[in-house]
């Protein structure tokens, strides 16, 4: 009987020794020094002072916290939303599609979908160079004046570029999985609706919907936790010639807490407020993977 | 009939469409990788690499700093898939073999770790590598990944496990097997797709890790292939760049991932949304 229950513990002692290392003490340490004031005197080894909960009213009182937040929520709503609206659309265009159109339009997904965050970074700064950039070209082609026009500068311009690469990076994982739940609708209940007159729009909404409506709920929530939390994209962005202060959101705002203005109990402090957000997103997200485990 | 040929035609023109727009920026990394830079600076873009060569690939394989920056993703890479294996399976084996106190608290706490963004921590994560003399090292930065990974390993991981009747082993064990010699001949080797699987799945998160490793590799010896990459968007911005160069590298960055990541692509999927597909 003590053998078999010292087993178990022995084997989940390596995962809970590295996650207590590397994730455990830097959230402690986190929280800790989101109490704590750091400033030019403990660059030069003075320990840090306890302020309470200065940093967190610091703030929550400077409006620049707010526009920060305000933009990360707004950016990440729209991105979502419309990730899964295109993703959602794609996997309903798939079914309508004869099979090697669909297998072309799949593997394009599949291809954009492997690529490595960096590499498409490169790439979409080189489409939108204001020198060369093909995008450019295209809309003077078109008829507009884009020659030389920077699309960095402008924080909308920016945001909407940013918008555009992160709609394209998580598309494919939108689409696909809600055409491998669509897969699962069976066609003689949609042909049983079609006999009794139930027109395409009355299918989709009455049949499809209410079927697909799990997967669409997961893969929309995910979408909003990762588009809440985007740091690469924004950060490189910004390094191709965005204006941090103007394009900041909550990741790359931390980022420039923390290392360049040194300022580690205010960068702690939104820190802790992100994975306060975060968590509590994730919670719906983890306990409907929790039931179907049990 | 015929109108519904004609909204057929449609149909599969928006899915050709659609089609060429997520496939045209990987297609124009590649096209450019192939063209030089005079070409590349005309003020009409080249579509095809019609008298193109390999010369940016030879550029960028003779810099030496992508042979440093190589070295240290596979290195740190390597570790990571290893420590990460290691790890997630003795973890997958305790989670859906035994029946223990507190495993449900462990599994949903491994399902919130892993939702935890890099973003929200990594200053932390700085501040404890400073401090310990492991900042600019290759075991400091893979003992970060490794954590990162482990939680999502040892939830694919656990599936395989859990595929493995354990009937077999018991079958196994009748025969006059001890119970690890049965692990180990039976559950084992089918256990090897799910551990394969799962190796790709770290491989591909510490290959292209870029926001972990831009605090914690702050000097220029001790870049990754990702940050090395930036160096040349940060160079950009301030000055005409050699795209081509540009887009060799991140093919050459990019084609492994590509290749593993077809492989991998369906059960990392089918881990991220659960039962929900499957209906």
């Amino acid at each position: 009987m003590s053998t078999a229950r010292r087993v178990p513990l022995a084997l989940i002692i390596p995962t809970l020794l590295i996650l207590l290392v590397a994730l455990g003490y830097p959230i402690g340490w986190q929280v800790v020094t989101s109490f704590q004031h750091y400033g030019m005197l403990q660059q030069f080894g003075q320990p840090p002072e306890w302020v309470g909960l200065d940093n967190y009213v610091a703030l929550f009182t400077d409006s620049y916290l707010w526009i920060v937040i305000a933009r990360s929520i707004a950016f990440c709503l729209v991105c979502a939303v419309s990730t899964v609206a295109i993703g959602g659309g794609m996997a309903l265009l798939m079914r309508a599609l004869s099979t090697p159109v669909r297998l072309l339009l799949q593997i394009a997904l599949l291809v954009a979908w492997a690529m490595p965050v960096v590499t498409s970074m490169t790439v979409w700064i080189w489409i939108v160079d204001w020198r060369r950039g093909v995008l450019n070209w295209l809309l003077t082609r078109l008829g507009g004046d884009f020659q030389g026009h920077n699309w960095l500068v402008e924080p909308l311009s920016f945001f909407a570029v940013a918008a555009v690469i992160v709609i394209w990076m998580s598309v494919p994982f939108v689409a696909l999985s809600i055409y491998a739940g669509l897969t699962q609708v069976s066609p003689e209940v949609l042909e049983a609706a079609e006999i009794d007159g139930a027109n395409g729009w009355q299918r989709v909404r009455h049949i499809i919907l209410p079927l697909i409506a799990p997967v669409v709920s997961i893969v929309l929530l995910l979408q909003l936790i990762w588009d809440l939390r985007v740091f690469t994209q924004i950060k490189l962005l910004q390094d191709a010639g965005g204006f941090a202060n103007e394009t900041n959101l909550l990741g790359t705002y931390i980022y420039q807490l923390g290392t360049g203005a040194g300022d580690f109990g205010a960068a702690a402090a939104v820190s802790v407020i992100m994975l306060a957000l975060t968590v509590s997103m994730s919670w719906y997200y983890v306990r409907s993977l929790m039931k179907e485990e049990s | 009939m015929r109108a519904t040929k004609l909204r057929r035609g449609l149909l599969t023109l928006l899915a050709v469409v659609l089609a060429l727009a997520w496939a045209f920026p990987v297609y124009w990394m590649v096209n450019s990788a192939f063209l030089d830079k005079a070409t590349l600076q005309s003020t009409r873009p080249t579509f095809l690499p019609f008298g193109g060569s390999l010369d940016n690939f030879t550029t960028v394989l003779g810099d030496p700093a992508f042979g440093r920056s190589l070295a240290i993703s596979l290195s740190v890479t390597l570790i990571t898939v290893a420590a990460a294996l290691a790890i997630a399976f003795l973890g997958a084996l305790a989670i859906s073999r035994f029946r223990f106190r507190g495993r449900a608290s462990f599994v949903l706490a491994l399902l919130l770790i892993q939702m935890l963004p890099a973003e929200g921590l990594f200053i932390a994560q700085y501040k404890m590598m400073s401090s310990v003399g492991l900042l600019n090292n290759v075991i400091g930065l893979a003992v970060l990944y490794t954590a990162a990974v482990v939680p999502f390993t040892i939830w694919m991981l656990r599936g395989f496990v859990s595929g493995v009747p354990i009937d077999l082993e018991e079958a196994a064990m009748v025969d006059g097997l001890s119970r690890t010699q049965a692990f180990l001949r039976i559950t084992f080797p089918l256990l090897a797709p799910g551990l394969v699987a799962s190796g790709v799945y770290a491989f591909l998160q510490a290959w292209n890790e870029f926001t972990v490793a831009l605090v914690v590799m702050t000097e220029e010896q001790a870049r990754t292939l990702p940050l090395w990459l930036r160096g040349f968007i940060q160079a950009s911005a301030t000055r005409e760049t050699d795209w081509g160069q540009v887009m060799a590298a991140s093919t050459l960055v990019a084609i492994p991932v590509i290749v593993f990541f077809l492989i991998v692509q369906s059960r990392m999927s089918s881990g991220l949304v659960g039962g929900a597909v499957k209906g």
